[in-house]
């Protein structure tokens, strides 16, 4: 039981953050949310700049372009590219996380050669298209139909929550090839292009007045054979593939900005004046704080523990679901400890003086999305409940 | 950074979870006891459980914060009664202590009322004055046992005056030995964590009500679940913690073991009542021994800073 790094992974670190210092300075300003073509080449940009240096692939093998970096080093990466704020990229999040180490774990040789490299180069933005409006929670209840055509499948039905669908290229479908079979047997994961015929996209505006997802309809929508993933009815198994990449280090970006603000809430803390004294006088606000540094430097060490497992090469067992459930439920805690500090400057998502509110409202809200997306909290603890503790179904 | 045990950190843990469970065997728990078994004092002792940190050269194991916080988790699964952090930490400063030839407690004088653990069987008493530590004759000190001990396995005696010492150690010596026995006590609570998360997922898979187990119910699984998240998160807490004490250059070990015994007195508490709960109506019963677990959680949280201190030091540290 070692917390302590090896010279090799500070060396790691201290050529990542000399590299962060070159380049960020040098970086355009983000472009505003709701300019999704201007944020989809900045993303861009920012994953072609990663993959240049070296590090936009780290963790994919080498023989795909990446790097056969080690688990330490994906975090190493990821803890600095946050602290220096980073551009988080998310454009790239389905392509790097999902579709890209999906196909280079099921996919066949064309299709490797065809979508790994653009991926890595930031050339190509994917979308996820799994959840339907009867299809959330109960993912394999999913009705959108793909009946083979000659070389084709052909596609109806109902997609939802497909993120950054309105700039993207390629879509990771999930379809029902088999309406006969038990419903995780009949299931197939496709790579369907986003311009093919057929395909509307409707955005769908969420609780924080963004545009960040689409409902996109299909209709008639042919893809090749040769696009699906694995085989024919096994899309079920494939799709846990997919979703075990998420599983790892993904969401330590999320860990450490989540940590960093907690060190901003006790300076906003110090600093807004009350009736006598700052809101840092107030002992239950402090010890609120306290139990909140407390919970993230476990999920920090939750995180190593997570790391090491991977290190070692086993599947993370207990770590993944235990970190999503309480990362994504502490998110909440720490964002309504900044409203009650700001209190009526909590109203408006614009800055008002220097309290950076604006950032922190924005926050409050998508912090909601965070205990529902991926997995809802109540299905990690039915998951947690039946698959780590052995309770009846 | 490898934060897991390695093999030898895991033999040493199977081999202090055999030992519990051949000494001090859950049966035991509901026979009660009035005075502590020596037999299992020296066993623990001979087992090095209490010289596990002392140096080679002075007739210790040798061994890591990692590796005590290890044992002391499976010490607090088995509910093993007795001083055993303040044993544990006396071994620098009492001789027999490290063979469990001498038993010996603790008390800290800002506390009050000052209440005496095992004082009826204590060889020694240490006291904690500010940054000082003092030595104390047991017997010297005048103290009324109480008549009804919350834990029934620690029986707590009221000193009528703070007692005196002759001084043994100061300054960062009793820093560093306030910083452990918090988080010795942090690993019991996290052993106690698990032991009633176990029995709570086996006594809901069993019994049964409206034809089907309890535990096939969502509201039962969600809490068995939680505790779950409770424990790994605060074993995370307390691993990350001993490390960080065997390595301080690799971070604060104050903080970092501030966050240990906060989060672990959570989850012993909070899965200590839920695991009552779980067990509904027999959970209030005497001859389930989920109450016991619960009564120590209790008692640990008093000890060597409650989650209100350990709260503020962290803040204070951001």
């Amino acid at each position: 039981m070692d917390i302590a790094y090896t010279a090799e992974e500070d060396a790691f670190r201290a050529e990542v953050r000399a590299w962060l210092g070159e380049v960020l300075p040098a970086l355009p300003p983000a472009p505003p949310p709701h300019d999704w073509p201007a944020r989809r080449v900045f993303d861009t940009t920012w994953q072609r700049t990663l993959y240049d240096a070296g590090y936009g692939g780290l963790d994919w093998p080498a023989e795909y372009g990446g790097r056969g970096a080690s688990p330490v080093q994906q975090l190493i990466l990821l803890e600095e590219t946050e602290r220096a704020r980073a551009p988080y990229g998310v454009a790239n999040y389905v392509g790097l996380k999902h579709a890209g180490p999906t196909i280079a774990a099921e996919g066949t040789p064309a299709q490797k050669e065809r979508h790994l490299g653009p991926i890595l180069r930031g050339d190509e933005v994917w979308c996820q298209g799994f959840s339907e409006p009867g299809a959330g929670s109960d993912l394999a209840s999913l009705r959108t139909r793909a009946v083979r055509d000659g070389d084709d499948y052909v596609l109806t039905g109902q997609k939802i929550w497909t993120s950054h669908s309105l700039v993207a290229d390629f879509c990771e479908i999930l379809v029902r090839t088999d309406p006969d079979a038990p419903k995780h047997k009949g299931l197939t994961w496709l790579i369907m292009p986003m311009d093919a015929p057929g395909v509307r996209l409707r955005p769908l505006r969420t609780i924080m007045g963004s545009t960040d997802f689409a409902e996109m309809f299909l209709d008639g929508v042919r893809v090749p054979v040769a696009n699906r993933v694995g085989a024919e009815n096994d899309g079920w198994r494939v799709a846990m593939v997919t979703l075990s990449f998420e599983r790892g280090t993904a969401f330590t970006g999320e860990l450490v900005n989540s940590m960093v603000l907690v060190e901003e809430l006790a300076r906003l803390a110090r600093k807004l004046t009350r009736r006598s004294g700052t809101a840092w006088n107030d002992a239950g606000l402090r010890r609120e704080i306290g139990h909140l540094a407390a919970g993230y430097d476990a999920l920090w060490a939750l995180t190593l523990r997570n790391v090491s497992e991977a290190a070692a090469g086993s599947v993370p067992g207990v770590g993944a679901t235990v970190f999503k459930l309480r990362l994504t439920e502490l998110r909440t805690t720490l964002l309504e400890l900044f409203a009650r500090l700001l209190g009526r400057a909590g109203l408006t998502m614009s800055d008002l003086d220097d309290l950076g509110n604006g950032y922190y409202v924005e926050e409050r809200l998508r912090a909601l999305s965070l205990t529902i997306a991926g997995g809802t909290s109540n299905i990690q603890r039915n998951i947690i409940a039946e698959r780590l503790l052995g309770l009846p179904k | 950074m490898h934060l897991l045990p390695t093999p030898e950190q895991r033999e040493l843990r199977s081999a202090v979870r055999a030992i519990c469970e051949s000494e001090f065997p859950a049966e035991r728990l509901g026979a009660e006891a009035s005075t502590l078994d020596r037999g299992l004092w020296r066993r623990l002792g001979e087992m090095g459980l209490f010289a596990l940190r002392l140096p080679e050269v002075d007739g210790g194991v040798g061994l890591g914060t990692a590796e005590a916080v290890l044992a002391f988790e499976e010490l607090g699964r088995a509910l093993v009664p007795g001083p055993l952090v303040a044993t544990h930490l006396a071994t620098p400063y009492l001789p027999g202590a490290a063979t469990g030839e001498r038993l010996a407690g603790i008390v800290d004088l800002r506390e009050a009322p000052l209440l005496v653990e095992h004082h009826a069987d204590l060889d020694d008493l240490l006291l904690l004055d500010g940054d000082r530590l003092l030595r104390a004759d047991p017997a010297a000190v005048p103290a009324r046992p109480v008549e009804r001990p919350l834990d029934p396995w620690t029986p707590v005696s009221v000193a009528a005056a703070p007692p005196d010492g002759e001084p043994v150690a100061q300054g960062p010596a009793v820093a560093a030995l306030r910083r452990d026995g918090a988080l010795l006590t942090a690993a019991l609570q996290v052993g106690i964590a698990a032991a009633v998360l176990d029995r709570a997922v086996r006594y809901v898979g069993e019994r049964e009500q409206f034809g089907r187990p309890v535990g096939a119910f969502q509201a039962v699984k969600h809490a068995a679940a939680d505790m779950l998240v409770r424990l790994e998160l605060a074993r995370s807490a307390v691993w990350a913690a001993a490390a960080t004490c065997d390595a301080p250059e690799a971070g604060d070990p104050d903080r970092a073991v501030a966050a240990a015994k906060l989060l672990a007195g959570e989850a012993a508490t909070k899965n200590s009542l839920a695991a009552v709960q779980l067990h509904g109506g027999m959970g209030f019963a005497w001859e389930v021994d989920v109450h016991f677990f619960l009564k120590r959680s209790w008692l640990h949280d008093t000890c060597w800073g409650d989650a209100d201190t350990h709260a503020e030091a962290l803040a204070a540290a951001l």
